[in-house]
């Protein structure tokens, strides 16, 4: 297939297609960090998760109408205020949420399954009875659109740059919270052994709720960066469900640098795959790759060594 | 309306003006005789349907909830506008519409159960409803086995026909061939690249239009992919589209996806106004989720697109708007669900019946010359003939028209040599 192609455009369609598969890459971390957080550390499998992640996209829709009505001078700036809302939005809702629903099923793990799959249909109609059924176009500031030309061939697109950089702050943070600070080490101590945990004096309930609410967060805040590149509207959410427990379950559910791997390596499969054959093939044939190497590696990638 | 003593002309036009804007609030409060008394319910129902001496009951069927409800709202509010301006002119056969709402929840089995629903439990002499391919086929059985009559107001993939279902949107290859040729002649454009979402109408929409541009225009398609239901990365084809660089992108991809390709093909540096991209899966419904900056310059091909000038669509949008609010738009499936109630109403009043099988005859040749579209007619075969348009996409959400065949297209669900 590249016979006809001279060697200049081929490097630059790699070079371009590189930047694809980061690009994917960053996506996708983006959106596993919150679930990797509440079904790797607590255990909870949360069906909403995408739910929590439009109403993200639904806060930063609400921002940009809002700067664009009243703050017209700050709409450039918009979107990263949009992106703090969406965090605490998304977050009380998710501690709001474990407060009235999850703490009670934490015995009985499938049927948070069921629960969360029963909030997030009410939190689709409940977006669709407000915003309307229709999806909504986010307006972005101008320096959001369009790409950074690096020759004449290589092309990145600026919001393709912007959701690596979020991505990436994100994950650092994350890493810090949860390995460098005292409240990871409460959520670690709690996950590993909850009596124990109790019984040296951490508030297991709370460690629970801020947990719960951080995955949340990180959900609302990855929907608001996605409005830049995807669609917003009451099922958007459905859309990332998938992928994101793919990504989680083949990282090994416990594990930070899991989900960074899984991530990689899926986003990159899947994007040079993508090239080379069309996007259906693509998408069958990385998924027989997933359930081959789970069946041999049933705990995903990487995996905490506990004592049990 | 208290003040109004005036028996003249202007003050009688003007007060069935406000009546048919008024809606149905208003016509509760209507005397009886408003309906001239038509034929007796024993001459225009042998068949047992709803239908009283002053009423015909008219079901509408599509998602309000679920994925689909983006698309088919906006059917629904068409067909309800349509419905209460018939029965501000009177109704048909001098009966007033009654309507009966189910919704299909975007999932298929609930289609035919609720069809089921309308027509046994119901006996609605008529529904408005399915949207997608897979909701009708759902249905179809129903309809079939209960003889039903459905309008349906989608633009379709084709191969289908039956005696129980008026097809009010285009069948494929009245939706493509006209524009393809457009594209070559106004554009000389040689290859083709095409961009679907993996599911039967982009798949048979894309191979008619291979036969065409092979076999017809004697041109190249590029390539040709598609995309998973719901896929929200397209960095991947947008490289191979500026390898290949194409003279023409040909896209039918759908929902959510569709949102994600174009607000990517624009951050990719990809301008529209240099890269012709033809459509045939963008209407102002689905601009409203992209974002009008971020496809404008797009062709789309339909057969009616909201700016179309003439005095009936003028009327129509304005009495839209005002029935649903200033900041809806209207999309092609919306002009063709209101042509449903229109185009059942005046095959009742040529059949003089509301009977079903008289119906399924009687259908050839009805003609809307009412229709926002301009005129339609009622084929044989139950699909309409009408004009293929190809419209440029702007920045505010709306087309401009800048192609519009010269003929009404016959519609052709069938066509040989394209399969």
């Amino acid at each position: 297939m590249f016979g006809d192609y001279s060697l200049t455009d081929l490097s630059a369609i790699f070079a371009m297609q590189g930047f694809a598969g980061l690009i994917l890459f960053s996506v996708y971390l983006l959106m596993a960090l919150g679930l990797a957080i509440i079904f790797g550390q607590m255990g909870v499998i949360n069906m909403a998760h995408g739910e929590f992640m439009i109403l993200g996209a639904y806060v930063t829709y609400l921002c940009s109408t809002f700067f664009q009505a009243h703050l017209p001078g700050l709409f450039t700036a918009y979107f990263f205020v949009a992106m703090a809302l969406a965090f605490l939005a998304s977050g009380a809702l998710g501690m709001l949420v474990e407060w009235s629903l999850i703490r009670h099923l934490y015995k009985r793990p499938l049927d948070t399954l069921l629960a969360t799959w029963g909030l997030s249909l009410i939190l689709q109609q409940t977006y669709r009875s407000v915003f309307g059924a229709r999806e909504v176009g986010v307006e972005l500031p101008s320096w959001l659109i369009g790409s950074v030309q690096v020759t004449d061939m290589i092309e990145v697109p600026i919001n393709g740059i912007f959701v690596m950089a979020v991505t990436m702050l994100i994950t650092v943070g994350v890493a810090f919270l949860m390995y460098r600070s005292r409240f990871g080490a409460q959520v670690r101590a709690v996950v590993q052994n909850r009596p124990m945990a109790g019984a040296v004096g951490i508030d297991t309930e709370k460690v629970d709720r801020y947990t719960f609410g951080l995955g949340c967060g990180i959900a609302g805040i990855a929907g608001s960066a996605f409005t830049m590149i995807g669609s917003t509207g009451p099922t958007s959410g459905q859309l990332y469900i998938v992928d994101t427990f793919l990504i989680v379950v083949f990282g090994g559910a416990a594990s930070l640098l899991g989900t960074i791997a899984s991530a990689f390596s899926i986003s990159q499969t899947q994007s040079t795959l993508e090239f080379f054959l069309s996007g259906s093939t693509a998408k069958v044939i990385t998924l027989l790759a997933v359930v081959g190497i789970l069946m041999l590696r049933p705990q995903g990638l990487f995996t905490l060594k506990v004592r049990r | 309306m208290a003040d109004e003593t005036n028996n003249g002309l202007q003050s009688a036009l003007r007060r069935r003006l406000l009546m048919g804007l008024a809606g149905a609030p208003a016509l509760a409060l209507l005397p009886r005789q408003a309906f001239a008394a038509g034929p007796p319910t024993s001459v225009v129902n042998t068949s047992g349907l709803a239908v009283t001496d002053t009423e015909v009951t008219v079901g509408i069927l599509h998602s309000a909830t679920g994925t689909m409800a983006i698309s088919e709202t906006g059917s629904i509010q068409a067909e309800k506008l349509a419905i209460e301006e018939i029965n501000a002119a009177g109704g048909v056969l001098g009966r007033k519409i009654k309507i009966i709402q189910e919704d299909g929840a975007s999932d298929w089995p609930t289609f035919a159960e609720k069809a089921k629903k309308l027509l046994v439990n119901d006996k609605c002499a008529a529904v408005m409803g399915c949207w997608t391919s897979a909701s009708r086929k759902a249905a179809l059985p129903v309809f079939e086995q209960y003889n039903g009559l459905l309008y349906y107001p989608t633009f379709y993939e084709g191969l289908e026909q039956s005696k129980n279902v008026i097809y009010t949107g285009q069948e494929a290859t009245q939706q493509i061939l006209a524009s393809l040729n457009w594209v070559a002649k106004e554009k000389g454009a040689k290859t083709f690249f095409f961009i679907g979402s993996d599911y039967i109408w982009p798949r048979t929409s894309n191979k008619i239009a291979r036969k065409h541009i092979e076999n017809v225009l004697k041109t190249k398609v590029v390539g040709e992919e598609y995309f998973p239901l719901g896929h929200t990365q397209f960095n991947s084809v947008i490289n191979k589209l500026k390898l290949t660089k194409p003279d023409v992108i040909f896209t039918d991809v759908v929902g959510g996806s569709n949102v994600a390709f174009y607000k990517q093909l624009k951050a990719a540096g990809i301008d529209l106004n240099k890269q012709t991209l033809l459509t045939i899966s963008v209407t102002e419904d689905e601009i409203d989720g992209i974002g009008g900056e971020n496809i404008a310059g797009a062709y789309s091909c339909m057969k009616y697109f909201q700016s179309l000038k003439n005095p009936n669509n003028e009327k129509f949008v304005a009495a839209f708007k005002k029935m649903w609010g200033e900041k809806t738009v209207i999309g092609d499936v919306t002009q063709a669900a209101y042509l449903g109630p229109y185009l059942w109403k005046m095959t009742c009043e040529k059949a003089g019946s509301f009977d079903v099988d008289k119906l399924a005859v009687a259908s050839t040749d009805i003609e809307f010359k009412g229709a926002p579209e301009g005129y339609v007619k009622i084929h044989q075969n139950h699909h309409l003939w009408s004009k293929t348009r190809v419209a440029k996409a702007l920045p505010n959400g709306q087309f401009e028209v800048v192609y519009e065949s010269p003929e009404l297209i016959e519609p052709n669900p069938f066509p040989k040599g394209y399969q």
